[in-house]
């Protein structure tokens, strides 16, 4: 009885205000698309991190006759010299940080640099004398490369001690700037959302502001007065989190199964089981916004 | 049933208080009328009573409740035991007749059978059982204050109050409603009726408070609009000009 009596106040405050409620379907729409995409940013970011930081080397680079950097003063690092550093790689400060070490000489470098340079201008200048021999570091934990990089540096015979992960940092910055962008776009958004929800319900309280009057008079309680109000937001802003919901699946779905895993890259992207996740994220923002909005809304009417 | 104690009620932004000081007790199955001028007070009392405002200062207990006391989530079930009656009937225009007794009922969760039961009997009693189905702006002033009696009335509340039921009615029509009204009085209801009309009041000889400038300046037993005896109460009352209210030398 009462339930059936609350949603059809509910049915006929939606049909009595369909324009106000189709804005709010569509800003949330659009808002929580946005938060979506965000999310699945941050996802996206945090799985290229993990593949990629997995297979980032730490590179020590030995002294040639031509470098005069850092400890190398124009001569070729001495055997000994590798051999300290091969001594120090293995000792015991920073032997367990290490998941296995491979040493490179003049010839294997030049190798692989004429494997990925061979074609560019100016690659039938290098010699192997130019490249450095280079002892290749796979790190357990990639994040304390730096240990490395401090320990090695000052030691005779090493040019430099690089982590490769400094080379993907910009990309991973320009992700994340792209998600910062996208939240910010998010919570402007869900303001305004939010703002239109209270609006449309205030409108609506309005337009029924005769039964809502008597309904105080006659002791109807807060409850039964605003669950109807509540719900018109809930449901609408829900019709919303539905859209951007399968928004964000089509975007996986067209976008980066379709298209990005059609492109020649080892670079592992976003599934559906990302976007499943993110689907029940939106569902409950909007609905948890709407019902605080629209309560807050309701709240005027409700003084006594 | 109701009592005030020295209760006062200022507005915001009006020095003047709305009631003053205001000591008075309103005893089961009273039937008390509230005269005054507009802006004496009447509807100030009405409303506290109803606690759709709160008392500046004093007490105020209704019901065996002090109303001050009263929480919020609390008010709603209080005023079920209230009814309230206004000049302006206050009736949903888009309902007819038994929807908008009905409707009272289902706000407050009674179900279905009780309402089936309940809106009938109470429409029987007010005169218009045969118009069940008519929506409001197909009857006259008469018939719309009746079935907003009929919606005050319905849940049984102990309590009546009228914010002059007749304002908007002819005398005859008006003495239609009193005769309801006296009939729910006669069945145990406390009626409190703020009013104008002193034909009314000198006809029924109940008991008269009197309003002016928010003060009580008389409460008599079986009064008419304008007394005929010595004020039991009022005495502090500042000087009363351009009224000749109180019927005696002052």
């Amino acid at each position: 009885m009462r339930f059936g009596l609350i949603m059809s106040e509910v049915g006929s405050g939606l049909r009595r205000n369909f324009s106000m409620v189709v804005s709010v379907v569509l800003v949330t729409f659009i808002s929580l698309t946005f938060v979506g995409a965000a999310i699945l940013l941050q996802m996206q970011i945090g799985q290229m991190k993990g593949y990629w930081y997995d297979r980032a080397q730490v590179a020590v680079y030995l002294c040639t006759d031509v470098a005069s950097d850092n400890n190398c003063k124009l001569t070729e690092a001495t055997t000994a010299q590798k051999d300290a550093v091969a001594a120090q790689l293995k000792s015991n400060t920073l032997g367990p940080l290490i998941k296995n070490v491979q040493f490179q000489n003049h010839d294997q470098v030049y190798q692989q640099y004429k494997k990925q340079f061979g074609t560019a201008t100016g690659s039938d200048f290098v010699t192997p004398a130019f490249l450095p021999e280079t002892f290749w570091v796979n790190m357990k934990d990639p994040n304390q490369a730096q240990v490395l990089v401090e320990n090695l540096s000052h030691m005779p015979g090493v040019e430099q001690v690089k982590d490769q992960r400094a080379y993907l940092d910009p990309i991973f910055a320009a992700l994340n700037a792209a998600s910062i962008t996208a939240v910010g776009i998010a919570a402007l958004m869900l303001v305004a959302a939010v703002l239109l929800i209270a609006t449309t319900i205030r409108l609506s309280a309005f337009s029924r502001r005769r039964e809502l009057g008597i309904m105080r008079l006659v002791g109807a309680s807060n409850r039964f007065i605003q669950t109807p109000f509540i719900l018109e937001g809930v449901i609408s802003a829900l019709i919303g989190s539905v859209l951007a919901s399968g928004a964000i699946v089509a975007l996986v779905k067209v976008f980066v199964q379709g298209f990005l895993n059609a492109q020649p890259s080892s670079t592992p992207f976003v599934g559906m089981s990302e976007a499943l996740i993110v689907v029940p994220i939106l569902l409950v923002v909007g609905a948890v916004l709407a019902a605080a909005s629209a309560s807050v809304a309701i709240g005027r009417y409700l003084k006594v | 049933m109701i009592r005030f104690d020295q209760v006062t009620k200022l507005y915001k932004g009006n020095a003047r208080p709305a009631l003053n000081a205001v000591t008075l007790e309103i005893l089961r199955g009273e039937f008390v009328f509230l005269v005054g001028a507009s802006g004496s007070g009447k509807s100030s009392f009405l409303r506290l009573v109803l606690k759709e405002e709160n008392p500046t200062r004093g007490q105020i207990h209704v019901l065996g409740q002090n109303v001050g006391n009263l929480s919020s989530r609390k008010v709603p079930y209080f005023r079920r035991n209230i009814g309230v009656v206004f000049q302006d009937f206050r009736l949903l225009p888009q309902k007819n007749v038994f929807q908008n007794v009905a409707f009272s009922l289902q706000v407050i969760g009674k179900s279905r059978g009780f309402i089936q039961e309940a809106v009938p009997d109470v429409l029987k009693m007010v005169g218009l059982a045969g118009k069940t189905h008519r929506l409001p702006h197909e009857l006259s002033g008469g018939e719309q204050q009746r079935v907003a009696i009929a919606r005050a009335i319905v849940n049984r509340p102990a309590i009546l109050l009228a914010d002059e039921p007749t304002g908007n009615l002819d005398p005859s029509t008006s003495a239609g409603i009193m005769t309801l009204l006296e009939r729910i009085s006669a069945s145990g209801t406390t009626v409190i009726m703020a009013t104008h009309d002193a034909g009314i009041v000198d006809q029924m000889q109940r008991r008269v408070i009197e309003l002016v400038s928010g003060q009580v300046v008389r409460d008599e037993r079986q009064g008419g609009y304008q007394t005929q005896a010595i004020p039991i109460q009022g005495f502090d009352a500042p000087p009363l000009t351009g009224r000749t209210t109180l019927g005696v030398e002052q």
